[in-house]
């Protein structure tokens, strides 16, 4: 008989070996899959994580690793600070639009100036539409109680029926023949987030993912507050005892993730994407949920597999141009991801016992 | 604007439709939590169901078909939940989202060859004398089979709740599963029933609305009504009856907001289509200061350990 055995301590081994378990596992299932739909698996896989980094046109490829995998990361850190500590913002996406609204809204106002300040200007206000948009369930759970899961979510559809409107509306570009969006931030030099190294798809955006995750590994290693928040996740009674403010953190956390998923909208708007229109999110928002997960809730690991899934999305659009394979083939691939991660993480804290147990 | 053009008696039959979806996922929702399970997954399970729904009544040409064939893909996938939960012993929040992505993908992926067809017609059942009265016939006895469903399965549930040994144990199961687990009770069973009933409501919810409510599929067409689902379960502070009264209250907002949209009122259609959402997240904080009646072991899991 096979029966579960909780370990008196997680195992350490088992915690960084689950990642790597979990993609393995789906690369098979996911290989069953593709073949289901009748595309060579192995040919997918190889397409899906080979091809982006060594095949013939990685050249191109590379880059785009970045371009994708920065706002995945900088979302992510802000994530797992609060799943940390139980505190489950989901309307990451939601904070996501608003960052890149408040943001391109916040340089559109001067257009066309050309002042140095315009683009550190669009920086803060993008983390400050983000901030106060995931202050929101923030405050509702900490003077009413109310659930933070639940008001962050609603909180995404909210958002993005206000991008539509704001891009057909407040800010339509009043040149642009009656098409919605707004103007290309691209085109106009105060205000773009350029290359900073041209051809490494290196912007401002993977800059601030790479001080995202710095920041998130010393505060969570070496300050007061990420022991709170470590203290607050893993034994909640202890926390209360020792003296841990919940209301500060769920709006320390809530925040902070907040603001870094506002900036990421805002270097994506004024970067990679260009404009504000209403297909402007492409749910980072979520898969950075996946994210976080599969990097252990850990900002190293955090790093590492918003580079994994920044390679899915991209091997996935090779794959679709390349083999026919569809869309959400991917999104599927990338939610097995988390399902495996989550089922092995089984083997983290239990022991699998063979044998009949002792009559106690 | 023409607001008189709004028909009160088509507004409350089409309210009573907008609402059946919403309200057959809350009341599974809500014997899955009263089982001390929270199943976050309920928008996944819902859209898989509207695809699976969808695709099947195409197929065969029934409607009927249909709702049997959404629920039994609800089911199916929220046993992945439970043995991510039960099994596993994973974290119920993080399993629940991972079954609302997994079923987004998974639905946009069934439903490839399904975007632009029209489904095959549920017929409203007709009561002759009945069906035909002025106002009330059309509001009480002209809907379809499905939405009276909804509504028998909410006294249905009130009862076995309420009267039942089986709802007893049920609800011991959630206020303390050791306890129950001391009595001899299958906790991690009862909990997988109890999670797969959830599962198949919510997937009938979602093949109400690709085939009686819009009727057609699109991806992500449920766009929301799983979450708005959980959040009524709160609203309804865990009552099938209040349950009923919360989904009827949605679906008017829905229904009310989609005829100002078409009567042309002055407020940016953005604005309406939110309203569903705010109004959502305003209930949820007038009705959060009271969590008495919350099952005591929602979202913990149970390990029989020794």
């Amino acid at each position: 008989m096979i029966r579960l055995e909780k370990r008196p301590q997680p195992s350490r081994a088992w915690s960084m070996a689950t990642p790597l378990v979990a993609v393995i596992a789906t690369m098979i299932v996911g290989g069953l899959l593709f073949a289901a739909l009748g595309k060579p698996p192995v040919e997918a896989i190889r397409t899906i994580f080979w091809e982006p980094l060594f095949g013939e046109f990685s050249f191109y490829y590379r880059p785009q690793l970045l371009v994708k995998g920065a706002p995945l990361v900088l979302i992510a850190i802000g994530l797992s600070l609060g799943f940390r500590a139980g505190i489950w913002n989901i309307g990451a996406e939601g904070q996501y639009i608003m960052g890149a609204i408040f943001g391109a809204g916040a340089g559109l106002a001067f257009y066309p100036s050309d002042s140095f300040l315009i683009f550190p200007f669009m920086v803060i206000a993008g983390a400050f539409g983000g901030w106060i948009w995931a202050m929101i369930p923030a405050v509702l759970k900490t003077r009413f109680g109310t659930n933070e899961i639940l008001v962050s979510l609603m909180l995404v559809y909210v958002a993005e029926q206000f991008l539509a409107s704001v891009s057909l509306g407040l800010l339509k570009n009043p040149e642009g023949f009656g098409f919605p969006g707004s103007r290309n931030l691209q085109s106009w030099d105060a205000a773009h987030n350029a290359e900073l190294i041209a051809g490494t798809g290196m912007h401002w955006g993977v800059v601030a993912a790479l001080i995202a995750v710095i920041f998130a590994y010393v505060l969570l290693n070496r300050h007061m507050t990420g022991y709170h928040i470590r203290l607050t996740g893993e034994a909640p009674r202890a926390a209360k005892f020792a003296g841990v403010n919940p209301t500060r953190l769920v709006l320390f956390c809530l925040g902070t993730s907040g603001a870094l998923a506002g900036l990421a909208g805002l270097f994506e708007v004024s970067g990679p994407s260009g404009q504000i229109s209403i297909d402007f999110n492409v749910g980072y928002g979520f898969t950075a949920i996946i994210v976080a997960f599969l990097g252990r809730l850990h900002p190293v690991g955090i790093l590492l597999a918003g580079g994994l899934m920044a390679l899915t999305y991209i091997g996935g659009d090779i794959a679709q141009s390349n083999l026919q394979l569809p869309a959400a083939a991917i999104q599927v691939f990338q939610g097995m991801l988390l399902f495996f991660l989550l089922a092995f993480d089984l083997l983290t804290n239990f022991r699998i016992a063979i044998g009949k147990p002792e009559v106690a | 604007m023409d607001l008189s053009a709004i028909n009160p008696v088509l507004l409350i039959a089409s309210l009573m439709v907008a609402a059946t979806p919403l309200l057959l996922a809350a009341i599974g929702e809500l014997v899955v939590e009263k089982a001390g399970v929270l199943n976050l997954g309920v928008e996944g399970m819902m859209i898989v169901g509207a695809i699976a729904g969808f695709a099947t009544a195409v197929e065969s040409g029934s409607p009927l078909l249909g709702f049997v064939a959404a629920a039994i893909a609800g089911a199916a996938l929220s046993i992945l939940f439970a043995i991510l939960t039960q099994f596993a012993q994973a974290n119920q929040v993080a399993s629940g989202l991972s079954l609302t992505l997994f079923g987004l993908g998974l639905s946009a992926l069934m439903g490839q060859s399904y975007v632009g067809i029209k489904p095959p017609q549920m017929g409203d059942i007709h009561i002759p004398v009945l069906s035909d009265l002025p106002v009330v016939g059309p509001i009480l006895f002209g809907h379809d089979i499905i939405l009276y469903f909804g509504i028998a399965l909410t006294a249905a549930v009130w009862w076995v709740l309420k009267y039942s040994r089986l709802g007893l144990v049920l609800r011991a199961v959630g206020e303390n599963h050791d306890a129950a687990h001391a009595l001899g009770y299958k906790v991690l069973k009862i909990r997988l029933l109890a999670i797969m009933f959830g599962g198949a409501c919510a997937g009938l919810g979602g093949a109400y609305i690709s085939l009686i409510r819009v009727p057609q599929w699109t991806e992500g067409m449920t766009a929301g009504i799983g979450w708005i689902a959980l959040a009524l379960v709160v609203f309804a502070s865990w009552k099938p009856w209040r349950a009923l009264l919360g989904a009827y209250l949605f679906g008017g907002v829905t229904v009310v907001q989609l005829n100002l949209q078409a009567a042309g009122v002055a407020i940016p259609v953005e604005y309406l289509a939110m309203s569903p959402y705010l109004i959502t997240i305003i209930v949820l904080v007038i009705l959060s200061a009271d969590k008495s009646n919350a099952p005591a072991s929602l979202g913990r899991n149970f390990h029989a350990s020794r």
